[in-house]
C-alpha cells in the first residue's frame, strides 16, 4: 500500500512542505495541490524537506519543473532539503542540481531566504 | 536460494498499483541476492515504464492489465511487461532537457531515459497487437 502525505509548517517567512513516504504518478497530485494552493496564495519562499521521503520517481519531479518558473518570476523560489542518497540519485541522473537549489538541511534553505 | 526462478503478476493498468508492483519486483531482486543500489535502480525502472504504460499505452483506462514476469539466472535479472494498448517508442530516450521543459512549463519525457541509465539491456517490440518491454540487469 502506498503512503504519501504532506505536513505544512512556518518558519521565517518560509513554507515547510514535510514529505512523507513515497512519491510517484499515483501520489503526485497530493503534491501538485498543495504547491498550486501555495502560489495561489502568493507564498513563495518555499522549502521542500525529503527527509522522510523514502522514494521518488520522474512524475515527483515532474511537479517541480511544473511550477518552478512561475514561482521564481514572482520572486520566490523552492529549495530542496534533506534527500536521502537514493532520492538525491534520482535528481542527479536528471541534472536538476544545476537548475534547483539542493541543500543538505532545511536551515541552509531558511538561512537563503532571509538573506534575499 | 535456486538461481533460475521466474515469478508472474498482472495487474490492472492503475497508478494505485503502482507500489505493489515496485514491492513485487524489490521483494524478489532482494531474494536473490541484489544490492541496496541495484534494487533501488531496478525498482525505479519498473515504475517508469509501468507509469508510460498506463499513460500513454492505455492512456489512463484501466480497465486494460499489465502483465508482469521477473525471471532470474545465475548473472542477471530480467523484467517483461506486456500490454496490449499502442505501441510507444521506447527505443528514442535522448537525455531530457530540464531547463527547456522548465521553461516551457512541461514536464514527463524522463520516464524512457530514466529506464535505460538504470538498466544494463532494454528491448522493446510489438507482435500480435501487444508490446513486450524487457529490461535486464547485472549482478555485477
Amino acid at each position: 500500500m502506498n503512503t504519501f502525505s504532506i505536513n505544512q509548517r512556518s518558519a521565517s517567512g518560509c513554507t515547510i512542505l514535510d514529505l512523507h513516504g513515497e512519491l510517484d504518478a499515483h501520489t503526485a497530485s497530493e503534491l501538485e495541490t498543495e504547491l498550486q494552493d501555495l502560489i495561489a496564495r502568493e507564498r513563495l519562499k518555499i522549502v521542500v524537506n525529503f527527509n522522510r521521503l523514502e522514494y521518488i520517481a520522474s512524475a515527483g519531479l515532474g511537479v517541480f519543473m511544473a511550477y518552478i518558473e512561475d514561482v521564481r518570476n514572482e520572486g520566490g523560489d523552492i529549495k530542496l532539503t534533506n534527500m536521502n542518497k537514493k532520492v538525491y540519485n534520482v535528481f542527479d541522473l536528471l541534472g536538476f542540481p544545476a537548475l534547483y537549489d539542493i541543500l543538505d538541511d532545511e536551515s541552509e534553505a531558511i538561512k537563503k531566504f532571509s538573506n534575499t | 536460494m535456486g538461481t533460475n526462478s521466474t515469478y508472474r503478476k498482472t495487474i490492472s493498468a492503475s497508478t494505485k498499483n503502482l507500489s505493489d508492483i515496485r514491492d513485487f519486483v524489490a521483494g524478489h531482486a532482494e531474494t536473490h541476492g541484489f544490492s541496496g543500489r541495484q534494487i533501488a535502480d531496478i525498482r525505479l525502472a519498473v515504475d517508469e515504464a509501468i507509469t508510460n504504460i498506463i499513460k500513454h499505452a492505455y492512456k489512463g483506462d484501466d480497465n486494460h492489465s499489465i502483465e508482469i514476469t521477473i525471471d532470474f539466472n545465475n548473472e542477471r535479472i530480467c523484467i517483461e511487461l506486456q500490454d496490449t494498448g499502442s505501441s510507444f517508442d521506447f527505443n528514442d530516450f535522448p537525455e531530457p532537457n530540464i531547463q527547456e521543459k522548465i521553461k516551457q512549463r512541461k514536464r514527463g519525457g524522463m520516464g524512457v531515459y530514466l529506464i535505460h541509465s538504470l538498466m544494463d539491456d532494454v528491448t522493446y517490440g510489438r507482435q500480435n497487437q501487444s508490446n513486450k518491454m524487457k529490461m535486464c540487469k547485472y549482478r555485477t
